[in-house]
């Protein structure tokens, strides 16, 4: 029996003694194993956003390939400053956010913050100019279900005039398209929020400290979601914005 | 079939049918299909078999009173092996031999007799050519294969004669096809298989094969008014389809007659065989199917013709055999006011006169 | 190199003083914890619950089936009923059943770790598994969903105006609950081992867990997406499956489809893995051809996301590409069969005792087999056409997912009751359970395979009257099947106060988690174990018969 006391008192001991910092959880080894498994376990659960909206881009593709003339006429139809300055939010977003990383492996909390607080408004940035996009679509009666109407598309489109005014059977095809930029949009749109808030408690955590004490893996494993929310736009905008622009 | 012994296979069939542990076998391709099924069954009473063996005298021998020290084994590659490779095999010949069949049951002869079924919510409409209707029934001939040609109104159902080993989806918006010969008089099931809500249950029906004499009197007896395609030549007209399909020397719309089965050129240079599955989609979609040398001007019909008049049109268009057939149907429609109906902003097909023949 | 093991004297095993049990008290203390192994119990009671719901809609659907017209209850209850027993067995009791209970308790202390990576979504997990349950009680509660557990659309989406929005949103939920478990089990299983714990040391239980952990990664998101357009759909009117806008149902299918068909590896591949370490231990050999067995597990996660179209071939697909689905189907199958086989040839020169998880294995063993064969003639696309939609269907998926899934979580339970609980279960009654189980299930859904090749449709609350003795024999079987589900319900509550103290290797098993006191400390190990030995090492255990485990207090 004194053999396990003894183990039961060792263990105890070895935790007073052993210098490792707050954040190590007791079920790892060493701050190195934490990292290497959170950053993994980032990577895995990006795998599985890919997955998410793999589905969309699944149905994109076989109804642009099935209803063409329509996916153009509705893409025509957007407006294409709105999705360039949003794509230029992005990725400026995504090199804050980098910043931000590299803030806090250099262990300097200000610095942290403030690119942290730039990340945040650019993402809210893009978040308007969604909203006023969306706004305009139901000002259009272009919402899907709700307020439809082909009528706009059966006319010239003043800003393509080489495009063909559709038949009606086509142009209420264009319903699907926009279901689909809804779709994916409005589900990227919910990534960004969820982003966005998640980002706003890490910048108070900042603040206090937390990430700049060597505890690097939030940040670092938070800066992998922006980027793969970014990059998800960056594949959302030229299939939705940028169908057959090129005349 | 042929290898077991024809008395011996009546047998088996007759006492399984009677205990109704087991269908008839009442079309062309069940014994077929009963064969696989026999020789699944086989690989599987073997397969369950073998591990039954296994597992029965390896846990007698080996219990732990008979024998106390285990013999730790790590395995055998020669095994593996060998349990990979032979189920490999039964499952490749279930699957060449479940693909040959498949094909057989989806594939059907060139001279079928076309039925169209309209699933609805809950009942089966049935539509012979010659303009009988049935609901939730569906006599046929034996001995001449019949093809079912199969769409929903509403919601997926699946038509499923169980005597027949056929079964198919009714999906909304497209057609799907069965086909199948009755070679034995009687009456069998008719299910519904796809759950298509409140009286998915109720959706069952009878399939009535009947002698070719005893299905001429009942198709005499049944009609109660145009046959399908006199209905779709109605239809033809009032929806004012002729006013461009009137096969004159410039008419808008490509010349219909013999066109069923005619293998079309499309604008974008490709070749499709005409079918109903076409007819249906160009008729909804006209946009999707624009044929080479002609404007695409044709207006689409979504939304005022039903899958009913959808069928009467296709099987007028069927019919279509001559151009003294579309003459026939210029003149019958003459012969009552056509309406027009609105026609959609943005096209720019004429409106058709009574009496004129082109614009 | 002797075998021989003398199983310790029960009389004289004592409970540890100190466990993850009564380490800390209070509801709190449960609820807000990071514990590996109070979170596996937390969902063992969780699933339990909504086990006994979802058999108490089966015990309804065979009570209306004893008679051939809808007598007993209304069409639109009928619906309603199996609706609820499909989607609470699958996505709230099959699906995280082993993974989420066993799987969490022991996928740790097999790999040697503290605790699983990421402990707070272990238990979010869970969470978000009892909030799904939640809405689908309150979807029961008031007024049901009768879509079936597939959600067919249209139906689903336009012609329906029962709780489709919640129940597919439940669905979602516990889809997220799934994945978050697989997750967790990947990282760890990467990234937690214990020094010397190699790849093909593992137990072939955590093979298992990881190849479908990969499965619920992978697979369960698109079934999210899937819901979200079906909620969109019937909510605001997005047309993705509407044919009159232009959509299409059948990318319904395939995209449903896409996910459902990996589930249901999901729910075989872990209940595989018990019976790896059930047959291993009870023969007191390593299993054989264990590379071949772990192999297999991987591959059947691989091949299971390239069939999902065998559940479509009646519904219009090209016939073409239906060939290359059906003969995936029959390849996805041979590395079933080989791990039955490896199973039974670990039989083969081993010393074999019968106790109760044994013998649900051995029910595995035969049940399994049958309903993985009967998939075989699904798989085989001419047969298809005619058993299809039949209670053919019924009767394979009850034979895996009932007579395999189920059988092989007993057998996980029972198995592994003495490390959760440091109590035994009652032997004699518990293989009585497993018997009255098995007879019961034979009776039960093997009739079910004669109704389909005759052609009785599946979801029909009414059918013609000819169909009525076999439905009759089927029925009778539920009852038994009935009380053997009931009986460990009531001893293995029975066994947590009056149980015999286990001690902490009662069947003398290899593996790290019978190295450790039962039930085990919260951190599992007083110090990290390094491990020098092959999985299922009879000869090492041997050797480690003369010390002690350690035990605290």
């Amino acid at each position: 029996m004194d053999s396990h006391t003894v183990a039961a008192q060792t263990a105890e001991a070895a935790h007073t003694e052993h210098e490792h910092p707050a954040f190590l959880r007791h079920h790892f080894a060493s701050v190195e194993q934490q990292r290497e498994t959170a950053t993994f376990g980032m990577w895995l659960f990006l795998l599985t956003e890919i997955m998410f909206f793999g589905g969309l881009f699944c149905a994109y593709l076989i109804f642009r390939n099935w209803y063409y003339p329509a996916f153009v006429d509705g893409s025509h139809s957007l407006h294409i400053w709105a999705g360039t300055l949003n794509t230029t939010l992005l990725i400026v977003s995504s090199f804050t956010m980098a910043m931000g990383v590299h803030a806090s492996e250099t262990r300097m909390r200000k610095a942290l913050v403030g690119w942290c607080i730039a990340t945040i408004i650019l993402g809210c940035g893009f978040l308007c100019v969604k909203a006023y996009e969306w706004h305009d679509e139901w000002v259009e009666h272009h919402v899907p279900g709700l307020n439809f109407s082909p009528e706009g598309f059966m006319k010239v489109n003043p800003d393509y005039p080489a495009d063909k005014p559709l038949q009606l059977d086509m142009a209420e095809k264009t319903q699907v398209y926009f279901s689909l930029y809804f779709a994916m949009t409005g589900m990227h749109a919910l990534h960004m929020i969820i982003g966005v808030s998640l980002l706003t408690i890490l910048t108070i955590r900042a603040w206090g400290g937390a990430y700049t004490s060597g505890h690097v893996a939030p940040v670092e494993n938070f800066g992998l979601y922006w980027h793969f929310v970014d990059i998800v736009w960056i594949f959302l905008f030229p299939l939705l914005y940028l169908i057959s622009r090129h005349q | 079939m042929h290898f077991i012994s024809p008395v011996l296979w009546q047998f088996l069939i007759k006492w399984l049918t009677y205990f109704a542990i087991f269908p008839p076998e009442a079309s062309s391709i069940a014994p077929y299909a009963d064969a696989l099924y026999f020789f699944l069954v086989a690989i599987s009473v073997v397969g369950l078999g073998a591990v039954a063996v296994l597992v029965v005298t390896f846990s007698i021998r080996y219990r732990k009173e008979m024998n106390p020290v285990a013999t730790p084994i790590e395995g055998s590659t020669l095994l593996e092996a060998t349990w990979t490779i032979i189920p490999l095999i039964l499952f490749m010949i279930c699957f060449v031999w479940g693909a040959l069949l498949y094909f057989r049951i989806y594939s059907p002869p060139p001279n079928a007799m076309n039925i169209y079924v309209v699933g609805k919510q809950w009942m089966w409409k049935v539509e012979h050519p010659g303009g009988q209707h049935e609901i939730n029934a569906l006599h046929i001939p034996i001995n001449r294969p019949i093809q079912v040609t199969l769409i929903s109104q509403d919601v997926f159902h699946s038509f499923s004669i169980p005597a027949f080993r056929v079964k198919r989806e009714a999906i909304p918006g497209r057609y799907n096809t069965e086909w199948f010969e009755a070679t034995q008089v009687g009456t069998y099931h008719l299910f519904c298989t796809q759950y298509c809500g409140t009286l998915h249950s109720q959706m069952i029906g009878e399939v009535v094969a009947m002698t070719p004499e005893d299905y001429e009197a009942w198709a005499a007896a049944s009609i109660s008014g145009n046959s399908l395609a006199q209905n779709g030549e109605r239809l033809f007209a009032s929806l004012g389809c002729n006013s461009c399909h009137n096969s004159g020397p410039n008419a808008h719309g490509p010349n219909l007659a013999n066109v069923y089965g005619s293998h079309l050129q499309m604008k974008n240079g490709s070749f499709v065989t005409v079918d109903d599955a076409f007819l249906r989609d160009t008729i909804l979609n006209p946009t999707m199917h624009e044929v080479a040398g002609f404007a695409p001007i044709m207006p689409t019909y979504q939304g005022q013709v039903s899958e009913e008049g959808l069928i009467d049109l296709v099987e007028y268009i069927r019919r279509l055999d001559s151009q003294y057939r579309i003459e026939q149907t210029i003149d019958n429609s003459a012969a009552q006011p056509i309406q027009t109906g609105a026609t959609p902003p943005g096209t720019s097909s004429p409106s058709l006169a009574p009496g004129a023949v082109k614009p | 190199m002797s075998t021989i093991v003398i199983l310790p004297d029960q009389t004289t095993a004592t409970l540890p003083k100190v466990s993850y049990l009564n380490k800390e008290y209070g509801l709190k203390s449960w609820l807000l914890t990071g514990d590996h192994k109070r979170i596996a119990v937390l969902y063992m009671i969780s699933i339990t619950f909504f086990f006994f719901i979802g058999g108490a809609m089966a015990g309804l659907i065979r009570l209306e089936l004893l008679t051939p017209p809808s007598d007993l209850l209304a069409a639109d209850t009928y619906n309603k009923v199996f609706t609820a027993h499909g989607i609470i067995m699958v996505f709230l009791f099959l699906v995280p059943s082993v993974p989420a209970t066993i799987g969490n308790f022991l996928i740790p202390i097999m790999v040697g770790a503290k605790d699983l990576a990421f402990p707070k979504i272990n238990l979010l997990s869970w969470y978000l598994y009892v909030v799904a349950g939640i809405m689908i009680l309150c979807v029961l509660s008031f007024g049901g969903v009768d879509t079936g557990w597939t959600f067919t659309t249209p139906l689903s989406t336009h012609y329906l105006n029962t709780h489709v929005v919640a129940a597919g949103l439940a669905v979602f939920v516990a889809g997220f609950s799934s994945i978050f478990t697989g997750l967790n089990f990947i990282v760890t299983i990467h990234r937690m081992r214990a020094p010397g714990m190699t790849w093909f040391r593992l137990p072939l239980f955590v093979w298992s867990h990881y190849a479908a952990s990969i499965l619920m990664v992978l697979g369960t998101p698109v079934l999210a997406i899937t819901l979200v357009l079906v909620v969109l759909e019937r909510t605001i009117g997005i047309g993705v499956f509407d044919p009159t806008k232009g959509g299409d149902p059948l990318l319904f299918q395939h995209l449903f489809w896409f996910y459902s068909h990996p589930a249901v590896y999901i729910m075989i591949l872990p209940g595989m893995g018990v019976i790896s370490e059930v047959i291993s231990t009870f023969s007191r050999k390593r299993v054989f051809g264990y590379t071949a067995v772990a192999f297999s597990s991987v591959a059947i996660a691989v091949f299971g996301f390239f069939v999902w179209a065998h559940h479509m071939f009646v519904m219009g697909i090209s016939s073409y590409s239906a060939l290359v689905f059906s003969l995936l189907t029959m390849l996805v199958a041979v590395p079933s069969a080989i791990k039955i086989f490896n199973w039974s040839a670990t039989l083969y020169k081993g010393s074999i005792t019968f106790e109760t998880p044994m013998l649900y294995a051995f029910g595995f063993l035969g049940l399994f087999t049958i309903g993985g064969l009967t998939g075989v003639f699904l798989g085989s696309m001419g047969m298809d056409i005619h058993l299809t939609e039949t209670y053919f269907i019924v009767a394979h998926f009850h034979f895996v997912m009932v007579g395999g899934m189920l059988m092989a979580y007993l057998s996980g339970v029972h198995f592994w009751w003495p490390k959760i609980t440091g109590r035994m279960y009652p032997e004699g009654v518990s293989k009585l359970a497993a018997v009255i189980t098995f007879v019961g299930f034979i009776l039960t859904f093997f009739p079910q395979f004669l109704l389909g090749y005759l052609g009785m449709p599946r979801r029909y609350a009414a059918y013609p009257p000819e169909f009525q003795v076999l439905n009759v024999f089927s029925s009778a079987g539920a009852s038994v099947l009935g009380v053997g589900y009931l009986l460990p319900l009531l001893y293995l509550t029975w066994s947590l106060k009056y149980g015999k103290i286990a001690g902490p290797n009662p069947w003398q098993a290899t593996g790290l988690e019978w190295q450790i006191q039962s039930p085990p400390l919260t951190e599992n190990f007083v110090e990290t174990p390094i491990v020098t030995h092959e999985a299922y090492d009879y000869e090492w255990l041997e050797s480690k018969k003369g010390s002690e485990v350690p035990t605290v207090g």
